[in-house]
């Protein structure tokens, strides 16, 4: 069946098998490989993608679930030299060590941050809590979504 | 201040942000399963459904006849299919063991998930639609899953040598005699589990046939000089085979044995296609190596001062269905089983055995760390036995410079762990009160020591290549591969500071085993000690090449030129380095540099004089402290507090030593308290994510490092390796606060909270 979607902000028709999961369809037909498979249950996060602005596992969702949907990676985030302020104060604190968790990891925090999710380090923990990260210890992590949180109340 | 010789450092001991982590954070990392190529191949493995089994018969028909399907390959399609390896650490009874490994099962299967047939396909869904068909017959065969019983006689043979890979034997003093005389003996056994790596990142790769029938390999590895592995197996010589090691999403070892290599460059060999590997989750907890759950037994005896004089060590590691390193993890396991404490008498008996479990092999503190749990147990029970306070009976006896080890060994550097302990015991203050009635609070603490740096007897180097391009800018070539610990970025860091360069604007080719200088394997904590002392040597060789040029293009003596912001100076004059090398290539001066830098070696192990002596480089120390709430009716447990300290020598970039130490007490916390992959009758259970619970940001407490810099060590500036040390002493840190809290040791890993709760 035919899919449509917007990827990023850019149109995307596909044909796809209604078996496949959006986090395949992301990797191997629409190029999205900053999308991560980690574990294929829901378990890891690093396929994390936002679903209509919702933060999802993208493995355990069907590509055909997306239909008509707005679907938007790490890589939204990220333009030409200019980064999100999360994603600044990752790399600033030395919270990305392998990095293959790290495009979840953003998108995760970021809606942590927006829903209110994020306030004490023990809530920020719990809403990181999706997130698997084996190199970091996490403290890393909490420090730079605690530091963006401040960053958006003062904005 | 950092200062680096005479002067301030510039960018050493800094902490710069590093060059990899810009583009991890966007996204574009092209990690292995992140490339492919067009008409690409998807290959799948069909794995043992059984832990041990005769193979009757492999029928691959079906799944050859699967539309799409272009090649199945089987045990007889391997032209090399049975790689012997000489494992050491037999050496004084039975003579050094011709150990099989097998590429594709032949015959027989060992363990559980061991690979039978490989099927390549045009989707991924035909390759698996393919692998479900190929019809295996077993005749099962009699498993044995406990490395004790696997080396009593009448056990059944996982290879038909015997079930004992390796035994390393020491004696030094009189053990008996001591523990006889003694004011205080304690005894007691530990026991540790099997343990998986579960970095983020999957086993993957894609191989393709290159130029000059190259068969090239880009696989998430830590060792890219598996590419003459390859070519063993598949028996071209050496220079037909490449290895690219891109960015690697987390190794801790689980990455150092080949993993998806030889199933990709088989089946280029037959097909000439591209092809790609990606194992799912549960392959690779099924399949991958694990760490040795070993078996500790500890008689320990000390004088009425609390002064070690004897200890007793028995040490029985599960190896798994084949042998890979598991002769080097149990020398690592018996050179630290003293631990870091002086004891004139020690004797150890350490075996690892072939059991039909998953093969055990590298993992982030290699046998170092599983002892541990033994050593420290042993110091806390001598501190209640004394009534002594754990910290102190320890100060008592830690190592010193100048020291020997039971193994021969003599510490030629500080040991830093008194400063450790104190510095722990001031961050400390008092013990937290319980937040509630009924639960309790422990504290425990513990020290621990880890090589840094490969075996001695592995006579280890590594090259690097330095130089200028002719508009000035500054590259490197090395071929580390870097898992995620910043091995690369360190390096950029040292060359920038030898040549006065912003490491922002260096580049850094690594991790290709026919494009970039061998460097060595990124494991056993050396790739900052190895191929930091290969870049600081080649950047520091290229400097002084140009210095006479500088020299004479600034008007200035040699020895007054320096080499900083982009060029050399002298007083106001500078020059860039753009006119510095287009003189430079204009003169002939040389404006690159390859260096290989290279260990103290040591003998082969064939003997038994050479047993003793020097084993590794050097050892990196720690001392941890824990605060922990436990609630004995659930077993739940809070950690409160977590304080690591470790002497680094000199912190190249503190903030990813940091990182290294967070990172590994999170690792060790999982392992103390919530990983094991499960076995019944060596079937493994444990086959998906969701059963494997390594700790979340909500289980991992807010860690405390200590960076003690001594300035002692055999790294570039004087550095050393603090990848590994960090994990090793946790689980025994938190046994000791369990032990405070409940007045109860539990020894037997993980400590969850069933066990805590039945404690």
């Amino acid at each position: 069946m035919m899919l449509e979607l917007l990827l990023n902000g850019r149109r995307l028709r596909e044909p796809v098998e209604p078996h496949v999961t959006l986090l395949r369809f992301l990797r191997d037909q629409a190029g999205a490989s900053e999308v991560k498979y980690g574990c294929g249950e829901g378990v890891c996060g690093a396929c994390t993608v936002f679903l209509d602005a919702v933060a999802v596992n993208a493995c355990s969702v069907l590509a055909v679930q997306a239909e008509g949907a707005r679907v938007e990676t790490v890589s939204a985030f990220a333009g030409d030299g200019s980064l999100h302020p999360l994603q600044q104060e990752l790399i600033e604190r030395g919270a990305v060590q392998c990095g293959f968790c790290t495009p979840g990891v953003v998108l995760g925090s970021i809606e942590a941050v927006r829903l209110g999710l994020a306030g004490d380090r023990m809530t920020i923990r719990r809403s990181l809590a999706g997130n698997l990260c084996r190199c970091t210890g996490y403290g890393k992590i909490v420090e730079a979504v605690e530091a963006y949180r401040d960053g958006e109340g003062a904005a | 201040m950092s200062v680096v010789g005479e002067r301030p450092a510039r960018v050493v001991g800094r902490a710069l942000v590093r060059h990899d982590a810009l583009e991890k954070v966007a996204g574009r990392t092209r990690y292995a399963a992140d490339f492919g190529l067009p008409g690409m191949l998807h290959a799948v493995l069909k794995r043992a459904d059984l832990p041990h089994a005769r193979l009757l018969r492999v029928d691959t028909s079906a799944a050859e006849a699967v539309p799409g399907v272009a090649s199945v390959l089987t045990a007889k399609d391997v032209p090399e299919n049975t790689v012997w390896v000489d494992v050491p650490g037999q050496t004084f009874q039975v003579g050094a063991l011709k150990a099989r490994t097998n590429v594709l099962a032949d015959g027989v299967v060992r363990y559980h998930g061991e690979p039978i047939a490989i099927v390549a396909a045009e989707t991924e869904d035909a390759a698996l639609a393919s692998v479900e068909l190929i019809d295996v017959e077993y005749e099962e065969l009699p498993v044995v899953t406990d490395a004790e019983a696997a080396l009593e006689e009448g056990a059944p043979l996982v290879h038909e040598q015997g079930n004992l890979i390796a035994s390393w034997q020491l004696q030094e003093g009189n053990v008996d005699a001591a523990l006889n005389a003694t004011h205080a003996v304690v005894e007691q056994s530990y026991e540790t589990q099997f343990v998986d790596h579960a970095y983020l990142e999957p086993e993957a790769g894609v191989a393709w046939l290159d130029t000059d029938g190259v068969i090239t390999v880009r696989a998430a590895t830590q060792v890219i000089e598996h590419f003459r592995d390859l070519a063993r197996i598949l028996r071209v010589p050496d220079n037909r085979v490449r290895v690219i090691a891109p960015y690697v999403g987390g190794g801790f070892g689980g990455k150092e044995d080949m993993t998806v290599e030889p199933y990709l460059a088989l089946v280029v060999q037959r097909t000439g296609r591209p092809v790609k590997m990606v194992w799912s989750r549960s392959e690779s907890l099924l399949a991958r190596e694990k760490r040795h759950p070993m078996k500790l037994r500890y008689r320990t005896a000390c004088d009425a001062e609390g002064r070690l004089l004897a200890q007793d060590i028995g040490i029985v590691a599960d190896g798994g269905a084949y042998a890979l390193l598991s002769a080097l993890v149990l020398l690592y396991a018996t050179t630290c089983s003293q631990g870091p404490y002086r004891c004139p008498n020690v004797r150890i008996d350490a075996r690892v055995a072939y059991t039909n479990h998953t093969p055990a092999s590298a993992m982030r503190g290699f046998g170092a760390m599983q002892v541990a749990l033994g050593y420290e147990g042993q110091m806390d029970l001598l501190a209640a036995e004394l009534g002594l306070d754990p910290l102190e009976l320890r100060r008592r006896n830690f190592l010193e410079g100048g020291d020997t080890l039971a193994v021969g060994q003599t510490l030629d550097t500080h040991v830093a762990l008194p400063d450790l302990a104190d510095r722990v015991e001031a961050a400390l203050g008092p013990k937290p009160e319980p937040s509630t009635r009924g639960r309790r609070v422990g504290r425990g603490v513990a020290c621990n020591l880890q090589p840094y740096g490969r075996c001695v007897w592995l006579n280890d180097w590594s090259s690097a290549w330095v130089g200028f391009e002719l508009d000035g800018t500054l590259v490197l070539r090395i071929g580390v591969p870097d898992i995620g610990g910043g091995q690369a970025s360190s390096l950029v860091q040292l060359a920038g500071e030898v040549l006065g360069v912003d490491p922002a604007e260096v580049v850094i080719h690594i991790g290709d085993s026919a494009l970039t200088p061998l460097t060595g394997t990124t494991t056993a904590t050396r790739q900052l000690y190895m191929s930091g002392n290969a870049v600081l040597q080649a950047a520091g060789e290229l400097r002084e090449e140009l210095r006479p040029l500088a020299a004479e293009l600034l008007e200035a003596e040699p020895d007054d030129v320096e080499f900083a912001g982009g060029g050399a100076r002298s007083g106001e004059r500078h020059v860039a380095f753009r006119d510095l090398i287009a003189a430079a290539a204009k003169r002939q001066v040389p404006w690159h540099r390859l260096s290989i830098f290279r260990a103290p070696g040591g003998d082969a192990w064939r003997s038994e004089a050479s047993w003793r002596g020097r084993v590794f480089p050097d050892f990196t120390y720690g001392c941890h402290a824990v605060d922990l709430e436990v609630d004995p009716e659930t077993g739940r447990i809070d950690v409160l507090r977590y304080l690591a300290a470790h002497d680094v020598g000199r912190a190249i970039n503190p903030q990813s030593v940091e990182g290294q130490i967070e990172g590994a007490v999170v690792m060790g916390l999982g392992y103390a308290l919530s990983e094991r992959v499960v076995y019944e009758d060596g079937v493994n259970l444990t086959g998906a994510f969701a059963q494997y619970l390594i700790p979340t940001a909500v289980e991992a407490p807010e860690i405390e490092p200590i960076v003690v810099e001594s300035g002692e060590g055999v790294g570039p500036f004087s550095a050393r390796g603090i990848g590994e040390p960090p994990v090793g002493a946790v689980a025994p840190a938190v046994a000791a606060a369990l032990a405070d809290a409940l007045g109860r040791r539990l020894t037997v890993l993980p400590f969850t909270r069933e066990r805590v709760a039945e404690a």
